[in-house]
This record gives C-alpha cells, structure tokens and sequence, in this order.
C-alpha cells in the first residue's frame, strides 16, 4: 500500500462535486454513444417512455439517464463498505460486465463444451510444462548471466553483456523462428518443443539475468567482509549468505516473469506446439468458430495467470514475514 | 612458527587508493596476547590499517605477516589466515536470514567442517559467554544494536580466532549500550585473547590496552603505554587529538 496520511478527507465518490460530475459524464455518454432502448433497460423504461422502439431521443435519454442514476447510486454505495468488501464487489461486478460482453458474440456453448476438455488436458498442460521448464532454466542461466555481469573478468562481462543485449534486443517470436529454422541449417534438426523451450529460456534469461543482477547488488557490501573474513569462500557466501537474501527482492519480478512467460509460451505456437494458443487457432477452423475458442484459451489463460498471482503473493507473505 | 613469534607484522606497509595515500610506511607488531588500541580522527586510516590485516583492503608496498603467512594478492589460501583472524565489524554485518544460533554455527559448519551438534553446544558456550543465551532462537533485527555486536563478537569466537580485530565496535551504538559490549570485550581481554582494536573509548584504552597507536594521515603518529599515551603524549598532534576527545 502506498503510505497511508493519518489525515482523510472521506470517500471520494462520497462528495457531491464528484457525484455530479460522474453522473454528467455517464448520462452524456451512454445518451451519445449507445442506444439503451433496445435492451433490457428499454422493457423496463416501458411505462415511461411507451414503446421503447418508438420512444426516440426522448426514450434514450430518459433510459440513459436512468442506467446513469442506477450506475452512480451503486458507486455511492459501495463507497460506505470496508475495504476488502469493496474489492471483492468491484470485482464481481467488472467480472459479470466482461462476461455479458463475451455472451453477446452469441457464442456456441456446446461447441465449447466439447472441446474445452481437449484444450485443458492437452493445452494448458503443454503451456505450463513447457513454461515450467523454460523459467527454471532461464533462472539457473539468470544466476549464472549475473554473477558474470557483476564480474571483474572481462571476458564474463562481454559474454554476458551480449547475451543480454542480443537477447533483449530482437522479438522473441523472431527467436523461436530463428532457432527452430536455424538451427537446422547448422545441421542440428530440433523438434518443436526443445526448440521452443530453448528460444524462452534465452530470451527469459536474458531479462531475468538483470533481476538476479539487481538483487544481488542490493545486499550491502558489510555481508559480504562478515561472510569473507569467517573464512567463506566466494561460492558458499554466494549461496548461502547472498541469494538467500536477494530471494525476497528477486521473487516479485520473477514471478512476474512467469506469468508473462506463461503468455509468451503462445508464441511457440507458430512452429507447431500443441499448447494453447495453438489449439485455440486450429480447433475452431474446420467450422469457422474461432471466437469461441479464442475466447475459451483467453479465459483459460487468465485463470492460469490468476493462480499464479496468488502464488507469487503467498511466497512474498512467507518471505516478508521470515526475514523480519 | 613458535608461539613466540609475533601474531602480526607489518613491514613499512603502504596504500593508496588511485592518487590517495591511505597508509604510509606502517610497521607495527603484534605479538600474541598483546591488546592494541588504535585511535585517531577520522580518515587517518585506522580503519583501512585494520582492515588489511586480514586483507578485506590489499596493501600495495611492503610485507604484512599474519600468523606466519604473507598475505599478497597471488596467495591461494587466504581463507585460511581469515579462519585464525575473527573481526568485529562498526554495523555488526550479522546474517539477517538466519537467527541468532544460525549465525553462530554457520561458519563453523561450512568452513571447519564441525558436525551440528558440537557448532550448537560451542555457539551457547559463547552466546552465555556474551550473556545473551536467551536470544539464540531470535533473529538479529529483532535485537538491539548492544545485543547485536555482542552476537558479532560471539559469532567471531566460535571460530576459536588466535587473533580479533575490532573496527570501531561501538561508535554504531546509543550511548547506553556502549558499556555492555566493552565489557564483553575487556572480559575477553582479560581471558588472554590477542586483540587489535580501533576505538575511540579510551577508558577501555586505560583499562586493557598494552600499547596504545595515534594514526593521523595514514601515518602512525605516536605508540606507547596507555599510562605515558595518555599523561605525556610526545607529539603536538597526539596532544591536539586527546585535547579534543577528552575535553568531554
């Protein structure tokens, strides 16, 4: 949280300046922008404005009105409840506005049915196997790449300084063509997933080579003349001394990363994984209903992505509550 | 070597940090059961002196003998020396991821090599010694900086050093917490560990020190016995920077 005045002026959507305004903008808007008298809110509007297909501007503007007053007396109240319960509806709320945007591309439900079992048990696996191994390399190249940036040897700082900057510098999805179209020209004919994997770890690597680098940095110089003058040696102090305490400041991006990673493993698709994405793309083509499965791998990604978050907020909770 | 070699020697030992002068031509002995105060102003180069005798700073010109070895910048096992050499440091530098007892035992395990069991009971030996016994399970921000340093010391002496350096141990701590850490040290002291310490306290100069060092531009001034270091200081300096400190 950012840091929190002793001094508060009361709720915002509490003031009856910002009510006004609010109330303005949403009424103008939806009154220019969308004609409401053909939904549900027209039937409702029925005894006021007569048929709602007749009713004209005066039956739109009397219905965005309305929808306006409804929207800003809901914002008003959720203004009075406590934090956590105000989330959570917040929440709910954008969450069944989303959904009701998808139900109106009147997608095909048992279409989906059929094949959203096939998706998960053969996409998302994919997905995350191949996202799992790719961050766990990329973290062990990440370790490595750092400690030869912050390294006195030249030759380790122009390697790694390289790697990073080549690998930073192009698209990753001109890597995963480069490495799976490349390689083989040099003789070496890889497969779809090594191939993907490799083009993640590299260019994963690369970023989060810059993550172990800043963290480590960030453990005071003391650390390392207490582990020195114990008698540590440089791997041991390593170990067990520095990483550990860059683990807390290193988990947040990391995690990040991963979820980010889970995503990118999307572009693997075009050589021919069978993950999600690709799935996505070619299960709904026999019969043109590439919405719904589009829409299925989007939600399944962000699923995916949300039991992410809440793991990367249970580690950080452990380390913030160890290391006092 | 025999035990009556000294522990330290430095040999018209010089530094310079690019075009800074940090020490000059220093010779210095240290012989073992010796207790040493090093004072002087601040950027004399007491620190930096201190801090190469167990080379976390390398010297640049002449010879620095700890226990037998030269240290240089080509020698392969300059762990070995750091194992015999404990240092007490201004900010305490304890492990802040591992608790009190962690601290204690880690160097011990993962340098000697000494199975857990004997790391814990030599750990409390020390950590009663300090008489801190009752902190073992907590972590070290949850100590006061007393308390802290009295850790450090502890974590220093279960490597059973044949020599502690202390670099300014008290000038991080409130003014009420100074005493309890000099006391762990004049008892220290008074068990008959070598000790080179740079402080400025000087009661705890009077009550343990067998010479005295004044350091002032990367020299050194004036060493002598406490008693004559303090009554009938030879140079004009060393009276100056007394003057100053013990006008309080």
């Amino acid at each position: 949280m950012l840091y929190a005045d002793t001094v508060t002026s009361g709720p915002l959507v509490h003031k009856s300046g910002t009510i006004i305004v609010l109330m303005v903008v949403v009424a103008t808007l939806l009154f220019t922008l969308f004609n409401l008298t053909g939904t549900i809110f027209g039937e409702l509007m029925r005894p006021v404005i007569g048929e709602p297909a007749e009713s004209g501007l005066y039956g739109r503007f009397a219905t965005g009105l309305v929808v306006a007053i409804l929207f800003v007396l809901n914002i008003v109240l959720i203004g009075f409840l406590k934090f956590q319960f105000q989330v959570i509806i917040v929440w709910l709320q954008l969450l069944v506005l989303f959904l009701a945007f998808f139900y109106g591309f009147d997608l095909d439900f048992n279409f989906i049915r059929s094949k959203v079992w096939f998706m998960v048990s053969q996409g998302v696996f994919t997905t995350l196997y191949v996202s799992a191994i790719s961050i766990a390399l990329a973290s062990v190249l990440a370790i490595v790449g750092a400690v030869a940036k912050l390294s006195s040897n030249g030759f380790a700082y122009a390697i790694a300084s390289f790697y990073t900057s080549f690998f930073r510098g192009l698209p990753l999805l001109m890597q995963v063509y480069l490495i799976y179209l490349g390689l083989p020209q040099l003789g070496y004919v890889i497969n779809a997933v090594p191939a993907g994997i490799l083009a993640l770890t590299l260019c994963y690597g690369a970023y989060m080579t810059e993550i172990f680098r800043a963290g480590i940095q960030s453990i005071p110089k003391g650390q390392w003349e207490a582990s020195r003058s114990l008698g540590f040696k440089f791997g041991l102090t390593m170990r067990r001394i520095i990483l550990p305490q860059s683990l807390p400041l290193i988990i947040p991006p990391t995690g990040n990363q991963f979820i980010a990673m889970l995503k990118d493993s999307s572009l693997v698709s075009v050589i021919g994984v069978w993950e999600l994405m690709f799935l996505a793309r070619t299960l709904g083509n026999k019969t043109f209903q590439h919405m719904e499965m589009l829409i299925t791998a989007a939600l399944i990604y962000w699923a995916l992505s949300m039991c992410l978050e809440l793991a990367q907020g249970r580690i950080e909770r452990h380390f913030r509550t160890k290391s006092h | 070597m025999s035990e009556n070699s000294p522990i330290i020697e430095m040999r018209g030992v010089n530094k310079w940090y690019g075009n800074y002068h940090a020490l000059r031509d220093i010779n210095f002995t240290v012989n073992r059961g010796d207790k040493i105060v090093i004072c002087g102003p601040s950027g004399s180069g007491k620190s930096t002196m201190i801090r190469t005798l167990n080379w976390l700073e390398a010297h640049q010109e002449g010879e620095i003998i700890v226990d037998g070895v030269h240290l240089h910048e080509k020698m392969k096992d300059i762990d070995k020396v750091r194992m015999e050499v404990g240092m007490v440091f201004q900010h305490f530098n304890l492990f802040p991821h591992l608790s009190v007892l962690q601290n204690l035992m880690a160097a011990p395990m993962w340098v000697r090599g000494i199975a857990k069991a004997e790391a814990r009971e030599t750990a409390m030996k020390y950590l009663e010694r300090v008489r801190i016994p009752e902190q073992a399970d907590k972590y070290p921000g949850q100590l006061s900086g007393g308390q802290q340093q009295r850790v450090a010391i502890a974590r220093s002496l279960c490597m059973n050093p044949k020599v502690m350096l202390f670099d300014e141990p008290t000038s991080a701590l409130d003014p009420e917490m100074v005493s309890e850490v000099l006391d762990t040290m004049v008892s220290l002291a008074q068990d008959g560990m070598t000790m080179v310490c740079v402080t400025h306290e000087m009661g705890f100069a009077k009550a343990v020190a067998d010479r005295v060092i004044f350091m002032d531009a990367g020299e050194i001034i004036e060493e002598n016995e406490p008693v004559q270091f303090f009554e009938n200081p030879q140079n004009e300096r060393t009276r100056n920077f007394l003057g100053q400190i013990l006008q309080h």
